[in-house]
């Protein structure tokens, strides 16, 4: 397989992928999911990756969290705290409170009983579930959920949020609410945020960059800068605009795909 | 300018709970307690009620002499009088003793055993199949060959309480563990529990349902086995609930015989709720119980 190859830039990048592919299976069963990819996120940046369905970006996430090794290339991600990773459900565990759901990571860091009660409450205040921690996960909503589960990943006191399509099952208003949410945590919080999603206006309306993977195996075939200042209203013109021309790119990319 | 950010922030606030109100009302409203319990209770109350009637009906029909099958107005009393007597007590004991020992010893076997085999690829392909097939086995087949090993002992019983029960923990533990969400796993990892405490904080308790599922069913074949071999192993300065029956058998005292039986059959149902009780508990916990369950 491919060397790790030092990573030139790594001093500036928080996330920083060379050349990484990943092959599921073997023989005549593998899958090719991603083929040298490269991908470098500055600190506090806020990257939304956009392409169709089964293009790599659950693949991508899980290899950056660690959750997975790549068949080759090189993954960098500054710091010491690994990245924390959000799902599409909220992955919260249904045995535990909402607070203690909170505050297992806290334990697993090994803090110690009052430094826990102190940041589960701050954490969900940050969040505005305040009142909320002694509800079991089921009991609340699925927008609320993601929060809790948002929470649970700021307790990691990552520098870096991965998340894969989190809003992608929610109503569209909880949505709108929760993209004002999450991008006042980025911005308080300093957060790089690496976010998947196949809703090209969430990304206009999230992003500083949106980077487009073509169809399977994924490679980046385009990259757009989003210059319009933060926040944006989701159907603003220059959001619209910029989601318009992200969906051309990846109409055409499925087109070909299919040729 | 530092005023406008704070009515921002207030209104962003307000919406967020006021969504949030808006979409869990009415979620939390649950029937009383009185009423549960009633719902719960009436129609076994009516069962109980029909199944006596029945016998009545039964015995009433003249299809058997009194003295082989007495009826309700015979045994009750006989029961009530068989309930305050030492023997019962003490066959009581000691019953309860080989239940509570063989099943507590069966569930750390079971555990054991279906955690390794859970966690190792080898052990699985070796004993995966072999503890369902020990499952399948009936426990009284394994007496003649627990006598033969440990004679009419206390032993003998236990050996087959343990067989009885240990596969299906076991196999409730690996159900569990297999079943567990890759989501949850993955989520467990994501925040830092690895090694053991990815089973601790995560696979265990993740597996709990379907661990005392195999429990559940683990005392059932525990109790059964047991009363099979206290009928069977009957050691004569030892006496127990099995015991009697069998004694009752031969002295002809059919009175008493229904007694005993009926006495097993409330020890059964008693540890049948209490297994119903766990499960109820843990299901509305996760939030998988129907509202009117
Ligand atoms: N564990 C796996 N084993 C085999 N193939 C997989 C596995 N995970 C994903 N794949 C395949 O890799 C491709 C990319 O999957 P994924 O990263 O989930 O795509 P996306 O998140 O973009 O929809 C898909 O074709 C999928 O079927
Ligand atoms: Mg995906």
């Amino acid at each position: 397989m491919t060397a790790a190859t030092p990573v030139k830039e790594s001093a500036t990048a928080a996330v920083a992928l060379s050349g990484v592919t990943k092959v599921y299976g073997r023989g005549s069963e593998a899958v090719l999911a991603l083929d040298g990819l490269d991908l470098t996120v500055r600190p506090g940046e806020f990257v939304c990756l956009v392409g169709a369905s089964g293009c790599g970006k659950s693949t991508l996430l899980n290899l950056v969290a660690g959750l997975d090794k790549p068949t080759g290339g090189a993954i960098e991600v500054a710091g010491d705290a690994r990245p924390g990773l959000m799902f599409q459900e909220s992955a919260l565990f249904p045995w535990l409170s909402v607070g203690a759901n909170v505050e297992l990571p806290l334990k697993l860091r090994g803090l110690n009983k009052q430094q826990r009660r102190d940041r589960v409450a701050e954490l969900l205040r940050t969040v505005h579930l305040g009142d909320f921690g002694k509800h079991r996960p089921h009991q609340l909503s699925g927008g609320m959920r993601q929060r809790v589960a948002l929470a649970r990943t700021l307790a990691l006191d990552t520098p870096v949020l991965l998340m894969d399509e989190p809003f992608g099952a929610l109503d569209a208003m909880t949505r709108d609410i929760l993209h004002d949410e999450l991008e006042r945590i980025y911005l308080e919080r300093e957060l790089t945020v690496l976010f998947v999603t196949h809703n090209v206006r969430e990304a206009a309306r999230l992003a500083d960059r949106i980077v487009v993977l073509s169809s399977r195996p994924g490679r980046i075939i385009h990259e757009t800068t989003v210059d319009a200042p933060r926040p944006r209203r989701i159907d603003a013109p220059e959001v619209a605009a910029i989601a318009a021309d992200v969906t051309d790119r990846l109409r055409k990319e499925v087109i070909r795909h299919g040729q | 300018m530092a005023s406008d950010t704070i009515a921002a922030k207030t209104t962003e606030t307000g919406a967020i709970s006021g969504l949030d109100a808006l979409e869990i009302a009415g979620r939390e409203k649950e029937p009383s307690r009185a009423r549960k319990l009633w719902f719960q209770t009436w129609p076994k109350l009516t069962a109980i009620a029909l199944a006596i009637l029945i016998w009545q009906a039964v015995v009433w029909s003249g299809w058997k002499d009194p003295w082989a099958l007495p009826g309700p107005e015979a045994v009750f009393p006989d029961l009530w009088e068989y309930v305050q007597t030492e023997a019962f007590w003490s066959g009581l004991g000691t019953t309860a003793r080989r239940a509570g020992v063989g099943f507590a010893t069966a569930v750390a076997a079971g555990l054991v055993l279906g955690l390794a085999v859970a966690s190792n690829k080898i052990l699985r392909a070796a004993l995966g199949s072999m503890i369902t097939a020990l499952q399948t086995m009936p426990s009284i087949a394994w007496f003649p060959l627990a006598i033969l090993l440990f004679q009419l002992s206390e032993q003998a019983i236990f050996f087959v309480v343990v067989l009885g029960a240990a596969p299906s923990v076991a196999n409730g533990v690996l159900h569990g563990v297999d079943y567990v969400p890759p989501l949850l796993r993955r989520a467990g990892t994501n925040i830092g529990a690895r090694g053991f405490n990815l089973y601790r904080y995560v696979i265990a308790p993740a597996a709990l349902p379907a661990i005392v599922a195999g429990l559940k069913q683990g005392w059932a074949f525990a109790w059964r086995s047991l009363m099979a071999g206290e009928l069977l192993v009957v050691i004569a300065t030892k006496t127990s609930i099995g015991a009697q029956l069998q004694y009752a058998r031969e002295l002809s005292e059919t009175e008493r015989l229904i007694s005993i039986m009926i006495t097993i059959l409330v020890l059964g149902l008693l540890a049948d709720a209490a297994f119903g009780a766990a499960d109820r508990a843990i299901r509305r916990r996760w939030g998988l119980l129907d509202r009117n369950n």
